[in-house]
């Protein structure tokens, strides 16, 4: 009964008019930065003020959005069920694409309910006590943590593209895992579905510990994931490399965990904002002395645990890795919504960021490197999934760089329009992949987009490239990434900041569009990848040709060169007369088809629901953004700095409208002329003939500046040795001494065991001798 | 009455002090009486001992051991006359009713031994060994 109730107010709410979606949103005039000083005090304070009062009373949410997090749960549950009958079809595909489908629609209804007002923003929907520990009575002596579910505009952001994503992805891995129907193919979607759930918990959990939960789930998620082919060692490799690295962060992330929770004596968000409002109100009137070293160390801590998940400066070196997993994970979890994570929990703990004097300005720096050290990487790479491995990591940079430079809306658009597009480039990617045997290298396939069954992953591709490149006005991407430029030039302590960031933008447009004119147009050229799917002997339907390419590729594996001469000696394709590519299906152009017409549609975001957008309209909304402009300024007119720059004396929003499009129209151009004009084979380009100017820059950053290495040397040799040499102590004094006392009853054992014969005779003769002995001492002892 | 016969004239003392007329005490036994029958004894002794020793059979085996028990119970008995102490007379009675009980047993297991083996041959059962 009370299901069914629940199903229908779903529905209801479902069928309401869209146009809700507008209207519903008020639109707030953002405090005008160049207003008065004391009026931005004024302004900052009331601001704060009235956003704490919503913050330290959220409303009750409604026990249906639970099932957002617990259909994922149920199809997972399925599709283990799957596994364990042995199913050996493609059911647990649409089962989790039903699942995922359903947690979809009603994450749709939460947030139609949510902006119509029917769901207070923010509220809290507690589905049952999880963990109660008191040592004492009274608040301070207890710590709770519900399995509740904080709903506020930014949940209602991450869980829309999470959950939607994740239903298009499924759709197009129930195609592109086919090749593994059986036992494999549950094991994918029932982690498939488990990282939906963990990554639900991550993002709707009304506390620090469900989001840990979920960050560890989402981490055990990617880890099976990257390991599905746990036959290839480097699979497992890359599986082990993405955990340990991410504990590294977890670390960070489980001290801030235990800080917050001894410093505000909760761990639930509501409780730490409202205490948290002391502070904020002292930051507002510029008495930064009065928040406690304490409270700034918090988000430095949890900074880190964001750095590991996002793959940012110091351990980004796990994500290129990754892409060892199958391409819709890498699409879903390494591209588009795990590593998000990391930016959503500084949004989420974005009060507790503006605290701090260094972690927003940390944030930023280490974004604006990543970005700009992923991309001279992503330049020089030949593997087109690293490539854009390389590039997601350069783009979530740019999201850091721009939670940094307080654009929390600005960020928050980026991982939303980056989700859609970052998607689609993976997926296009792993069609190539699963139609040419999985081949990758860039040198040895041209012209894909043009063969037969391959245009709409030509035109997905097109799309997403000109979206990761920023195009101007016609791609989601350029008016994310704008806003971000934008509000680093226009903070006088970010320009440097805004520069590094301009030219990553030229750099990614150089390097996405170096991989479209290399593969997708041009002369039509390609050799079979020497796998399939990443793991040879499974018999694959139609890809029964595979053996032969695999068989004739196989013999060259030492002599690349003469292979590929022989191929540009005019009869390319008679070379693999056996291998025939494998178009992508229906299920894979159909979610290729509607992620390009997505990464389209958000561009009109940009334009409803609020001055700068439907997203901003939702940051602003919710816990990460506490006016955090007025504030600075406040407290910089406080000091009497001056807190607005321009652009050569333009105003930065503007400016950077013109010039990130120029930047990126650039880097197109340059990549056509290098990559496109007047190229005759796949191999080779004019670019190469450029490489001697650039002396050892280029050989280095295909070396991914050897930071691998450098790793290698400084963490991981130092800690074989050390572990070699505790094996030592351990082997030679800790067994010793154990050893020892084993060894001395077993010597005395084996040296005595002969003269247990076993002949009655023998024990009853020394018996007698005994007896004999022992008589002869007493008689001499009695004399 | 063992107590006080155990401490040297008191028996004179309950024999002097007693209108009961079985207290005619035995009469003492002299060393060179019972050195006769520990001679037995231990020859009783040694003839089991080497039987023990250089016979096979189980059943003669056992047989010597009975004859050692025995020696060890003559030796008993004389000193208990010896010494006219009753426990060691009582003690060997015990001893016997025991000895017949493990004489049972001991010639049952030799009977399953025998099923085992078909043979009695001390030397076949040597398989428990260090």
């Amino acid at each position: 009964m009370g299901f069914m109730m629940t199903l229908s107010t779903i529905l209801a709410t479902l069928a309401s008019p869209i146009a809700a979606l507008a209207q519903s949103e008020p639109v707030h005039a953002a405090p005008q930065e160049a207003g008065h000083a004391a009026e931005q005090v004024a302004h900052a304070a009331a601001h704060v003020a009235s956003k704490i009062e919503a913050i330290a009373a959220p409303g009750v949410g409604p026990l249906w959005l639970l099932l957002i997090p617990v259909l994922p749960l149920v199809g997972f549950v399925l599709s283990a069920l799957c596994a364990a009958f042995r199913v050996k079809s493609k059911l647990p595909a649409w089962l989790t694409v039903l699942c995922l489908g359903a947690s979809f629609a009603v994450t749709l209804a939460m947030y139609l309910q949510l902006s119509s007002g029917q769901i207070a923003n923010p509220s809290v929907a507690t589905g049952f006590e999880w963990i109660k520990v008191s040592w004492g009575l009274g608040d301070a002596h207890s710590m709770v943590a519900n399995f509740g579910l904080y709903i506020d505009s930014l949940t209602c952001l991450w869980m829309l593209f999470v959950t939607g994503l994740a239903t298009l992805i499924g759709l197009y891995a129930s195609e592109y895992m086919a090749g593994d129907v059986g036992a494999g193919y549950c094991r994918f979607f029932a982690a498939f579905n488990l990282f939906v759930f963990s990554m639900s918990c991550l993002v709707m959990g009304d506390n620090l510990l469900l989001l840990y939960l979920g960050w560890e789930g989402v981490g055990l998620c990617s880890y099976l994931l990257i390991g599905y082919f746990y036959k290839k060692p480097s699979a497992v490799e890359a599986g082990k490399k993405a955990f340990i690295v991410n504990r590294i962060g977890d670390l960070g992330l489980a001290l801030g965990l235990m800080l917050t929770a001894v410093h505000f004596d909760s761990i639930e968000y509501s409780v730490i904002f409202a205490k948290a409002q002391p502070y904020l109100t002292a930051l507002s009137e510029g008495r930064l002395g009065d928040i406690p070293a304490v409270v700034q160390l918090i988000p430095v801590l949890l900074m880190i645990g964001a750095f590991g998940k996002s793959a940012q400066l110091p351990l980004y070196v796990w994500l290129p890795d990754a892409m060892e997993g199958p391409t819709p994970v890498s699409a879903l979890i390494h591209a588009a919504t795990m590593v998000t994570a990391g930016v959503y929990l500084i949004a989420r703990t974005y009060p507790l960021f503006l605290l701090s004097e260094t972690a927003l300005p940390i944030v930023a720096w280490t974004g604006a490197l990543t970005a700009l050290l992923a991309a001279t990487i992503g330049m020089a790479q030949f593997d087109i999934k690293r490539i854009m491995a390389y590039s997601t990591v350069s783009q979530l940079g740019y999201m850091f760089a721009g939670l940094g430079v307080l654009t929390s809306g600005g960020a928050a658009f980026h991982v939303f329009t980056h989700a859609f597009f970052k998607a689609m480039l993976f997926l296009s990617c792993g069609a190539v992949m699963h139609g040419f045997a999985g081949q990758l290298d860039l040198r040895k396939l041209s012209g894909v987009g043009s063969m037969p069954g391959w245009r709409v992953v030509g035109i997905a591709m097109l799309v997403g490239c000109l979206n990761l490149a920023g195009f101007p006005v016609i791609t989601s991407g350029y008016w994310s990434k704008d806003m971000i430029l934008g509000e680093a030039f226009a903070n006088p302590h970010m320009v440097a900041i805004g520069w590094i960031l301009l030219l990553t933008a030229g750099l990614t447009a150089y390097y996405t569009f170096r991989v479209y004119f290399r593969v997708f147009v041009g002369p039509k050229y390609f050799e079979p990848g020497d796998e399939v799917h990443g793991h040879g002997g499974d018999d694959h339907g139609s890809h029964g040709a595979d053996a032969h390419g695999h068989g004739s590729h196989g013999t060259d594996a030492h002599g690349h060169k003469a292979h590929e001469e022989h191929g540009h000696a005019g009869h390319g394709h008679d070379a693999h007369a056996h291998f025939h590519p494998h178009a992508p299906g229906w299920a894979i152009n159909t979610v290729l088809a509607i992620l390009a017409i997505a990464a389209f549609a958000v561009i009109g975001l940009r334009f409803v629901g609020g001055h700068e957008g439907w997203v901003s309209g939702l940051i602003e909304h919710s816990s990460a953004n506490y006016a955090g402009h007025a504030m600075y300024a406040a407290a910089a007119s406080h000091g009497g700095e001056h807190a607005h720059a321009t652009f050569f004396g333009y105003d930065a929003h503007t400016a950077m409208m013109y010039v990130s499009g120029v930047v990126g129209i650039v880097g197109i151009l340059t990549a056509f002329v290098l990559h496109y004009v007047g190229r005759t084979t796949a191999a080779k380009s004019k670019a190469d003939a450029l490489l001697p100017l650039v002396g050892p820059l280029a050989k280095w950053a295909q070396g991914k500046w050897y930071v691998d290495e450098l790793y290698n040397a400084i963490i991981r040799v130092p800690l074989l040795v050390l572990a070699h040499l505790f094996h030592l102590i351990d082997k030679a004094i800790v067994d010793g001494i154990v050893d020892l006392f084993g060894w001395v009853p077993k010597f005395t054992g084996s040296s005595l065991r002969p003269s247990q014969s076993g002949a009655l005779h023998g024990y009853a003769l020394s018996m007698a001798g005994g007896l004999a002995v022992l008589v002869l001492i007493v008689v001499m002892v009695m004399k | 009455m063992n107590m006080l016969a155990s401490i040297p004239g008191a028996m004179d003392a309950v024999i002097t002090g007693t209108t009961l007329a079985q207290a005619s005490a035995p009469a003492p036994m002299a060393a060179s009486q019972l050195a006769h029958y520990l001679f037995v004894s231990a020859a009783l002794f040694a003839i089991g001992l080497i039987g023990f020793l250089t016979r096979r059979n189980l059943i003669i085996m056992f047989l010597c051991t009975e004859l050692m028990f025995q020696a060890a119970g003559v030796a008993l008995i004389a000193f208990s006359r010896f010494h006219l102490n009753m426990t060691g007379q009582t003690f060997v009675i015990f001893i016997l009713t025991v000895a017949a009980a493990e004489a049972a047993m001991a010639l049952a297991l030799v009977v399953l031994l025998f099923r085992r083996r078909e043979s009695l041959n001390a030397e076949e059962f040597s398989e428990m060994k260090g």
